[in-house]
């Protein structure tokens, strides 16, 4: 596992020391996608493209960004340079208002909030959400492009993003009901489930975004 | 809608994949990156790795071979084996493994599972309870690859880990490993009434029926061994996994519910 540093277009993972980013570039690496890991500012401002993993608590999330200094650059490279990203699980989280999970303000880049799974008796689901599901798609978007009639993700989450605009969603999942499983506005992007364990779906829909951010396949 | 996850269960003995028996008598199965690279090919659900070794010989989790496995594990992944501390758990998760199964070390150090819960998350912690019948028929609690009677009801030990954060219980029948004689069901039943997170049935399982029973008894998942890699009356090795539509087809009913 060594990714390499070039200066050509390729997928910077941002590694804020929470979720795996190992598993990420072994899948990007399998499918012959480049990519490199930003562990300093610099990194994150020579990226053409980005990857924010994550997994774990959404305030946590936000303090590692914020004890690393990272959340100017990623503003301004996403909002700025409008560089494309792709939030994975929690990173994905992160980029709405807020979360019921915690009380620090997300990035704020997608309008919605973080809300927990609420099993009712009329629906009695097992939280967190974990397994493989389905994916419905609901617009459009080169992100979920030529997935197959077979498609499924591999989903482990105990809260989702919630009151988005019509215009961001991108695909749903049931779990007692429709959640919000693959955004979009512009460029910024994310997905709730894990594509780097979803076997060949995960896979296209990575080679989708690198894609998408103009990477050129190995 | 959820699907019904059948999880091939793989015991680690030194660097082979080996099965065993009531948990004993492991016979060789093969190199692990070929096996985990054969469920890649066939898309399993998940894998579950459980070094058998490494807590009665109390050892480590053999950390630096797992980071060459999970390099190669494009499905979520389970391990447990020798995890003791916070930090076993951290080095885990960091090398790309999603779920950190704990065993002997929940029963003996009682605020372990609470720790890591908080730490990584539910979803991140999974209680393996090993489940053996004494000689009065009453099911025990065991640990160190059943070495060990706890003496403990395997149903308040799942109520008790539920409560301490577990986000997933692996529950074994010992007396069932290896049978494929099915699963044993009414263990099954009883844990799954009386937690609310889901419930992996493993030990027992011989043909796929035996899935479709152990969900309808209230698993929310199944993992098997002997099914996933053996083939024919003489248990030849050859690496198996069922199609997705024959998933389905098995798991029709189950799809969706109690998970």
């Amino acid at each position: 596992m060594s990714p390499e540093n070039s200066a050509e277009a390729h997928i910077t993972i941002v590694d804020y020391g929470i979720g795996n980013v190992g598993s990420i570039a072994n899948m990007l690496k399998r499918i012959g996608v480049p990519c490199s890991f930003a562990r300093t500012r610099e990194e994150i401002m020579s990226a053409t493209s980005l990857i924010l993993p994550g997994v774990g608590a959404f305030d946590r999330g936000m303090e590692n960004l914020a004890e690393r200094g990272f959340i100017g650059p990623l503003t301004e490279k996403v909002q700025g340079e409008k560089v494309p990203i792709l939030g994975l699980c929690l990173g994905m989280q992160l980029f709405v208002e807020s979360s019921e999970e915690g009380s620090l303000p997300g990035l704020g880049w997608i309008n919605g909030r973080c809300v927990r799974f609420r099993p009712t008796e009329a629906s009695p689901i097992k939280v967190p959400h974990m397994g493989w599901n389905r994916l419905n798609i609901v617009k459009e978007h080169p992100l979920v492009a030529d997935l197959g009639d077979d498609q499924r993700f591999y989903f482990v989450h105990g809260y989702h993003v919630a009151d988005l605009a019509d215009e961001d969603q991108v695909a749903l999942v049931n779990h007692g009901g429709p959640v919000p499983a693959v955004v979009g506005r512009d460029n910024v992007m994310g997905v709730q489930f894990h594509p780097e364990k979803s076997h060949r779906y995960g896979a296209k829909l990575l080679r989708n975004f690198a894609q998408f951010a103009g990477v050129a396949l190995r | 809608m959820l699907q019904t996850r059948a999880i091939p269960c793989l015991l680690l003995k030194g660097r082979g994949f080996v099965k065993t028996t009531r948990f004993r008598n492991p016979k060789y199965l093969g190199d692990p990156i070929n096996i985990v690279r054969l469920f890649n090919d066939k898309e399993a659900d998940e894998l579950i790795v459980l070094d058998i070794a490494a807590t009665v010989e109390k050892k480590p989790p053999q950390f630096e071979f797992l980071a060459n496995l999970t390099s190669e594990c494009f499905m979520p992944l389970c391990y447990g084996g020798g995890v003791r501390t916070i930090e076993d758990i951290r080095t885990l998760l960091s090398i790309g493994i999603e779920k950190v199964a704990i065993n002997t070390a929940a029963v003996a150090s009682s605020d372990l599972v609470a720790k890591a819960a908080d730490a990584f998350g539910s979803q991140a912690i999974v209680s393996s309870i090993d489940a053996k019948q004494n000689w009065l028929g009453a099911m025990k609690v065991h640990t160190n690859s059943a070495r060990k009677n706890t003496g403990l009801d395997p149903v308040m030990v799942a109520i008790e880990m539920d409560k301490r954060g577990a986000g997933e219980i692996l529950l074994t029948s010992v007396d069932r490993d290896g049978s494929m004689k099915g699963y044993d069901l009414e263990l099954i039943r009883r844990v799954s009434e009386a937690v609310s997170i889901p419930v992996v049935a493993c030990g027992g399982a011989g043909n796929m029926e035996h899935f479709a029973q152990a969900i309808s008894a209230g698993a929310s998942a199944v993992a098997a061994g002997s099914l996933f890699v053996y083939v024919g009356p003489h248990r030849a090795v050859l690496i198996n996994y069922p199609t997705t539509p024959e998933l389905r087809r098995i798991f029709a009913e189950h799809d969706g519910k109690r998970q």
